[in-house]
């Protein structure tokens, strides 16, 4: 085995890809022209932190559909649709029983999840059901399902009955675009829990150790029985058949939690925004947690926790410095944050694409 | 062997309620939006002038983007979502030519030259990226789609007045950088293919109206047709299908004479020649193409790429040259489109044309794997019947126009999802039945 330097590179881009290491090096020199001009680093570390954890679960929806066999799941916007009726039923609730009750926002919270999960079970069964008869298409299809749902949403949002004065417009159809959360005791609930700081760091411990906890309940569930036999089932399907392994059934299970997680997700999210997103809202969402996944290392066969959150920090995280860096350059790259997010999202999941190697 | 494509066809002899239900299982699409675009009409109480007018317009300035689609579904490379960077590259053509200030019909010409090997270059790069993600090129094309907008607002937004050179106050912001976000091409190249003659103060040059249009158009088929027969020595039709067609152009001859002779609001719809004779030569090419060795190859390789690849067919040069044909028309068609509309936005209106153009494909009733001309444009006419329609439809029905306006989006959508499902579903039907599973 030779040791040399040259050897060993190769096998660092090998294992590493080039356009993972292309976007580490971006990163880097990200933070670097940060220091430079001097920008407020504390600052960009706390949002960091707080786009992170709220990344965070819809990034790892990515991780049992891709373990199942069904690729890095497109149509997580059906998720996180189930999460907002969710979110939307129990601002309601609370508002009809307001005389009765008053909830607090934990209990909001609880109740949101509560209710987004029968919704977003029994989607994800029908959705895994329709990937089952689509093998080898899966993220085409997947993505028109998303699409083609979130657009015959945009129709039931106008016609839900949805009555509470925050949500629906005050004439006319419908509930609003945005729904704030404030004064419902729920905006950065999970945020400021246990939150402290670290010089002029604020941690949202909260966020992070609810991502954590549902990073360890995924991990856990791939180590009980049904989750090994998914994962063999995504792994080697015909194999894993004639070992007696109904894959059928195990993708359906991955596709279902990958929903229940976008539900949650999205929630996790809303709570950290404050503001519920509705119509066009849920549409792209899908394409930021797919770019993030991979660029976190996994492919569009194999993915881990570890890929997971390297690749929710790494792709957030130059999110978040890019803008600030991009304005601190020249007043007249305003837009250079965004652009870079559209081509190095899109040309990760590209680079995947073509890795993958035809049928 | 058995290839998707070569099941042999079924001899039995079918009874007649046979064949009718698989005439309608085979255009269920087709025959469902029939009925939409018919029951929109009725519902939103649509002026049939007005229609008529704005059916036209979409028809004459969304054909050709439609019909650029057809060679990779031949080439069996699916739906092209890729076209939206052939428009891109149409578009950054019309901000050039602005830019320099040469309008009307040679303006566009311009566009046209320049934009060929632009798209080309681009449809180079796409086929190569499709060739590496085989069996993945719808979802690759979308990204890349995706991709390119990102690349296309760099070089509009961030670098055109700066590093590219551009000094321009109309079409430049304020501060000196980037296109502004929507661009008016009035008094440039706005219908420069439609009505030529509008530069050079002779605005209806070859535009007539609509009988005219029909009369000359019937005239000239008939002389076509016998000079087929007398001087090509063609084959004759047969005899119901001769009645049949002097029965209805008789008619359409009878009713656009009428029309010329009444005061009627129909003489006001007028067609843009231009326009449709580029539209009927690319329906000729495609024709022409299509019977050409290299047109033969593409259907060989459509239909199963190892089996091309052992006859000696260089499958994935022949890939690369059928995505790059198809972002050409696409540029061309994008152009076409913009110069009717007359204005456009900088950053968002080559966007939804892959979505768009590929939604009106399948609602003519093509599938991922075939496509004709006749179903590209029926799909333009019904999809646009639908666009035309849906927001009255919406308003009469719920009282509100919104609703149209989602519902028509969604059917976009909807109806690619629900295509691409049955056909992967057939698809996975087929190798396991290949396998004997």
């Amino acid at each position: 085995m030779k040791f040399d330097l040259l050897s060993i590179g190769k096998a660092f881009l090998a294992n590493f890809g080039l356009a993972r290491i292309i976007i580490l090096a971006f990163f880097i020199f990200l933070c670097i022209m940060a220091v430079v001009f001097q920008l407020d680093v504390a600052e960009l570390l706390t949002s960091s932190l707080v786009r992170i954890g709220m990344w965070g679960v819809l990034v790892l929806a990515m991780l049992p559909a891709i373990r199942s066999g069904i690729g890095p799941n497109f149509g997580v916007s059906l998720g996180i649709l189930c999460g907002l009726i969710g979110a939307l039923t129990a601002l309601e609730m609370a508002f009809r029983l307001r005389e009765t009750v008053q909830f607090s926002g934990g209990v909001l919270f609880l109740l949101a999840i509560l209710i987004s999960i029968p919704f977003a079970v029994i989607t994800g069964v029908f959705y895994g059901w329709l990937l089952n008869r689509v093998k080898g298409s899966e993220m085409m299809i997947a993505t028109y399902v998303g699409f083609s749902m979130v657009s015959i949403m945009k129709i039931a949002w106008l016609f839900l009955p949805y009555t509470s004065p925050e949500m629906a417009w005050p004439i006319g159809r419908g509930v609003r675009v945005q729904i704030s959360l404030a004064g419902r005791g729920i905006t950065r609930l999970l945020n400021n829990f246990l939150s402290f700081n670290i010089g002029d760091v604020v941690v949202p411990t909260g966020l992070l150790l609810f991502f954590a906890l549902m990073c360890f309940l995924v991990w856990l569930f791939m180590r009980s029985k049904t989750g090994v036999a998914m994962h063999a089932a995504g792994d080697n399907p015909r194999f894993s058949e004639a070992a007696g392994i109904n894959v059928n059934r195990s993708r359906m299970i991955g596709t279902t939690l990958s929903t229940v997680l976008g539900a949650i997700g999205i929630l996790v999210y809303a709570q950290s925004y404050g503001f519920v997103q509705l119509y066009e809202g849920p549409m792209f969402m899908p394409f930021v947690a797919v770019a993030a996944v991979l660029i976190g290392g996994a492919s569009v066969k194999k993915a881990t926790i570890t890929h997971v959150v390297i690749g929710t920090a790494l792709f957030l995280g130059i999110q978040v410095v890019a803008i600030p860096v991009a304005n601190a350059f020249t007043t007249e790259w305003a837009s250079m944050g965004e652009i870079s997010r559209k081509i190095i999202q899109n040309g990760v999941i590209l680079y995947a694409l073509t890795q993958a190697g035809g049928e | 062997m058995l290839t998707p494509n070569s099941i042999p066809e079924e001899k039995v002899k079918l009874s007649n309620k046979q064949i009718i239900i698989k005439f309608l299982t085979n255009n269920m699409v087709t025959i469902m939006f029939i009925v939409l675009g018919l029951a929109g009409f009725f519902i939103a109480g649509m002026n049939p002038f007005l229609f008529l007018f704005d059916i036209v317009a979409r028809m004459s300035r969304n054909s050709f983007l439609v019909l650029s689609l057809i060679i990779p579904v031949v080439a069996g490379m699916g739906l092209n979502f890729s076209i939206v960077l052939g428009a891109m590259a149409g578009q950054a053509l019309l901000i050039f030519v602005t830019h320099w200030g040469i309008t009307g019909l040679p303006g566009i010409l311009l566009c046209i030259v320049l934009v060929t090997p632009l798209s080309m270059f681009l449809g180079y790069l796409t086929g190569k990226l499709f060739n590496k993600a085989k069996g993945q090129e719808m979802i690759a094309g979308l990204i890349l789609a995706f991709f390119a907008q990102g690349i296309y607002e760099l070089i509009f937004l961030q670098l055109v007045g700066g590093i590219i050179p551009m000094e321009n106050r109309v079409l430049i912001m304020g501060q000196g950088i980037g296109v502004r976000t929507t661009v008016d091409l009035t008094d440039g190249l706005k219908y420069g293919l439609d009505w030529p003659g509008l530069s050079w103060g002779m605005p209806n040059l070859l535009r007539p109206t609509l009988p005219w249009t029909i009369i000359v158009g019937v005239i000239v088929l008939l002389v076509g047709y016998l000079a087929y027969i007398l001087f090509f020595k063609g084959k004759r039709a047969s005899m119901p299908k001769l009645i049949s067609a002097a029965a209805v152009g008789g008619f359409l001859v009878y009713w656009s004479v009428n029309q010329i002779q009444t005061a009627s609001m129909i003489n006001m719809v007028r067609i843009p020649l231009l326009t449709w004779f580029v539209i009927l030569a690319l329906c000729l090419f495609i024709v022409f193409f299509s019977k050409t060795k290299l047109g033969q190859d593409m259907r060989s390789v459509g239909q199963d790429r190892h089996v091309a690849a052992v006859s000696g067919i260089q499958v994935d040069r022949v890939r690369v040259i059928a995505i790059m044909m198809s972002m050409v028309m696409a540029s061309w068609g994008h152009i076409i489109f913009l110069q009717n509309m007359g204005a456009f936005s900088t950053y968002g209106s080559h966007e939804q044309i892959g979505l768009y153009s590929v939604a009106a494909l399948l609602i003519g009733g093509a599938t991922v794997t075939k496509a004709t001309i006749g179903q590209a444009l029926l799909g333009v006419f019904l999809f646009h019947t639908l666009f035309i329609v849906s927001p009255s439809a919406g308003r009469q029905l719920f009282g509100d126009a919104q609703v149209g306006e989602y519902f028509r989006v969604f059917v976009a959508y909807g109806v690619i999802g629900a295509t691409l499902a049955m056909h992967a579903w057939r698809k996975l039907l087929q190798r396991k039945g290949e396998l004997g599973v």
